[in-house]
């Protein structure tokens, strides 16, 4: 609670930080769009502290998707993933949907922010990358 | 401050309880039951007054559902692949409770144990295994089971295949539904439901096999339920002589259908439900699903329902209903007579906790409800609580324990496992 607390105190600062000094850079903008847009379609599976499940939902802390390749990645996000193959050495029993319903910028910036959350620092995701993976799709 | 806390996560569940989460009408005056015990000795638990708890063992591994012989011991089925870690023995020799003896074998990962005469039967996430036990209740031949089941559906989801056996020689195994709400594309949002859902045939049910024979496939059991999203915790009734079972509910009504229910719906349905089944019994999965606040079956919106419209005529009704998503992972009939008289014949169900509701977890607890005549015969409970080491819990890794199976002990204690940390707890009631 406490913790859901200051994080809405931050959120709201940034956001009336950002209504007062539009100075907040491109990739700060990408990780807030992208929170929102965790906490309507992720947060769900993967938890609200990015932990995931144990055993069935895999946490998005420091995995090699998420610190990873960039293409591997959108990928998971447009095809979803239903292997039982481990990740890093765990199973996890549940499915990912597909979220290839997600536009372009959508999915740039949620993976900006979780690849910049979560104890994560990796670099954006940006909008060209996610065009070219989706182009690639059968 | 914590004590307070505790208090008030207590009394917010028994609020539940008393709005809306049970199918029978309660009586409030359960909560009184629920005076926390301070002995720091109860292994971290809060008990109702007079029971004590302690940890058998711990660290075991992803302790599943667990089975204790007639004369103590424990076997502990491990949800683990690597080699001789399938099962653990425990044996206490000082009889100081804790186990001194701690054995494993076997390799498979799986969930479901339980004993029956002079077998030992656990299963894979595709096979059923059993093992003869000598006089002294312990397995001959570890390395050297019997096949009884083979090649039952494992798809990743819903894998486990939990045990039950009946007076008659029959063993009756679950197989959960690879799939949340049988889809077309598992838990998409705007995929519609198939009709004449094909994971049935398969899973989804409760199959009956015969306990003795080897090598038993799908052609040669019976699907004796079906309509059963998933189900972890089964009991044989003894008094009743019939099969209880308790369903996992679906998931993703407000994640996938915000146009029909709010967040705070979609926390809160639908009921995880207690079914007692006959045999050719359908219990409704995929098509509708409980709605424990209104009390009725409802259509699953991937089937053309909207939070509002009524289905499953056919459907048996669950004999009991909890608050949604709290994961019954382990049921028991109590037959002891060591605890209070109230809980003789009573279930106790071990719920793992929930991951699927948003702002705030339920569950991780194990509640009792009083039974007369195989019905219950009053509110349930929270018997057992503080698994998780914390209050407010948001996110299940969070919790330092989560409970799993349930076994009775000869002396009528309770055993509980954790999958987290793999403790085995021992509750034991002395009136003091
Ligand atoms: C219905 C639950 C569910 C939803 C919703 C969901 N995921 Fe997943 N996600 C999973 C599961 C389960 C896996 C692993 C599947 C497997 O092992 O085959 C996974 C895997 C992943 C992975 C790769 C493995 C890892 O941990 O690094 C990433 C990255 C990921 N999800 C991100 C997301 C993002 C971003 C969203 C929202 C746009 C999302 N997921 C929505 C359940 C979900």
């Amino acid at each position: 609670m406490k913790r859901m607390i200051v994080t809405c105190v931050a959120l709201s600062a940034i956001l009336s930080l950002m209504a007062q000094a539009p100075k907040t850079t491109p990739g700060q903008q990408s990780k807030i769009r992208g929170k929102k847009v965790y906490e309507q379609y992720c947060l769900a599976c993967h938890q609200v502290d990015g932990g995931g499940v144990p055993h069935l939902n895999p946490p998005l802390k420091k995995t090699s998707f998420i610190i990873g390749d960039k293409t591997k990645l959108i990928d998971v996000i447009l095809k979803g993933m239903q292997s039982s193959v481990p990740i890093d050495d765990e199973y996890y029993s549940n499915n990912m949907p597909p979220h290839n319903f997600l536009k372009d910028q959508e999915i740039a910036d949620v993976l900006t922010f979780i690849r910049n959350n979560f104890g994560n620092k990796a670099k954006a995701v940006t909008i060209a990358e996610v065009k070219a993976v989706r182009a690639k799709q059968p | 401050m914590k004590a307070k806390l505790i208090l008030l996560g207590c009394w917010s569940v028994m609020a539940l309880v008393s709005n809306s989460c049970l199918a029978t009408n309660g009586d409030s005056t359960v909560i009184r039951h629920h005076s926390p015990v301070t002995d720091p000795g109860n292994a971290g638990l809060k008990l109702p007054a007079g029971f004590k708890a302690l940890k058998v063992a711990e660290n075991l591994g992803e302790a599943r559902h667990v089975a204790v012989t007639p004369l103590g011991d424990v076997y502990v089925k491990v949800q683990s692949s690597k080699p001789g870690k399938a099962i653990t023995f425990l044996h206490d020799n000082n009889g100081d409770g804790k186990a001194d003896v701690v054995k494993s074998f076997g390799t498979y990962r799986g969930t479901g144990i339980i004993i029956k005469g002079n077998y030992l039967y656990a299963s894979s996430d595709e096979d059923v295994y059993r093992y003869k036990l000598n006089d002294k209740y312990q397995v001959i031949n570890p390395d050297q089971p019997e096949k009884i089941i083979t090649g039952l559906i494992n798809r990743h989801q819903h894998e486990s295949k939990s045990l039950a056996l009946d007076n008659d020689g029959n063993i009756y195994v679950n197989i959960g539904a690879f799939s949340n709400s049988c889809q077309v594309q598992d838990r998409a949002k705007g995929s519609k439901g198939i009709e004449g859902c094909p994971i049935l045939d398969s899973a989804a049910g409760i199959w009956q096999f015969k306990a003795d024979k080897l090598n038993q496939a799908y052609g040669d059991g019976v699907k004796y339920a079906t309509g059963l999203r998933n189900v972890v915790g089964l009991d044989w009734n003894t008094q009743q002589n019939q099969l209880f079972v308790m369903q996992h509910g679906r998931d993703g009504l407000f994640d996938m259908f915000p146009e029909y229910y709010t967040l705070e719906q979609g926390n809160e349905l639908p009921a995880e439900c207690m079914y007692a089944l006959k045999k050719g019994d359908n219990a409704g999965w995929p098509y509708i699903y409980y709605d424990g606040l209104q009390k009725k079956k409802m259509l699953a919106p991937e089937y053309g329902g909207d939070g509002k419209k009524t289905g499953g005529e056919n459907a048996i009704d669950p004999v009991a209903a909890f608050p949604a998503h709290m994961a019954p992972n382990g049921l028991l009939f109590y037959t002891g007579s060591q605890f209070p008289a109230k809980y003789k014949n009573g279930a106790f169900i071990a719920f793992h906790g929930s991951w699927n509701r948003q702002k705030g977890q339920k569950g991780y607890c194990v509640v009792f409800v009083p039974f007369k005549d195989g019905k219950p015969s009053g509110d349930w409970e929270v018997f057992a609580d503080n698994f998780a080491g914390i209050t407010n819990i948001q996110s299940p890794g969070q919790a330092q324990h989560r409970p799993c199976g349930l076994a009775q002990g000869p002396d009528g204690s309770l055993y509980v496992t954790d999958d987290v940390k793999g403790t085995v707890y021992k509750i034991t009631y002395s009136g003091k």
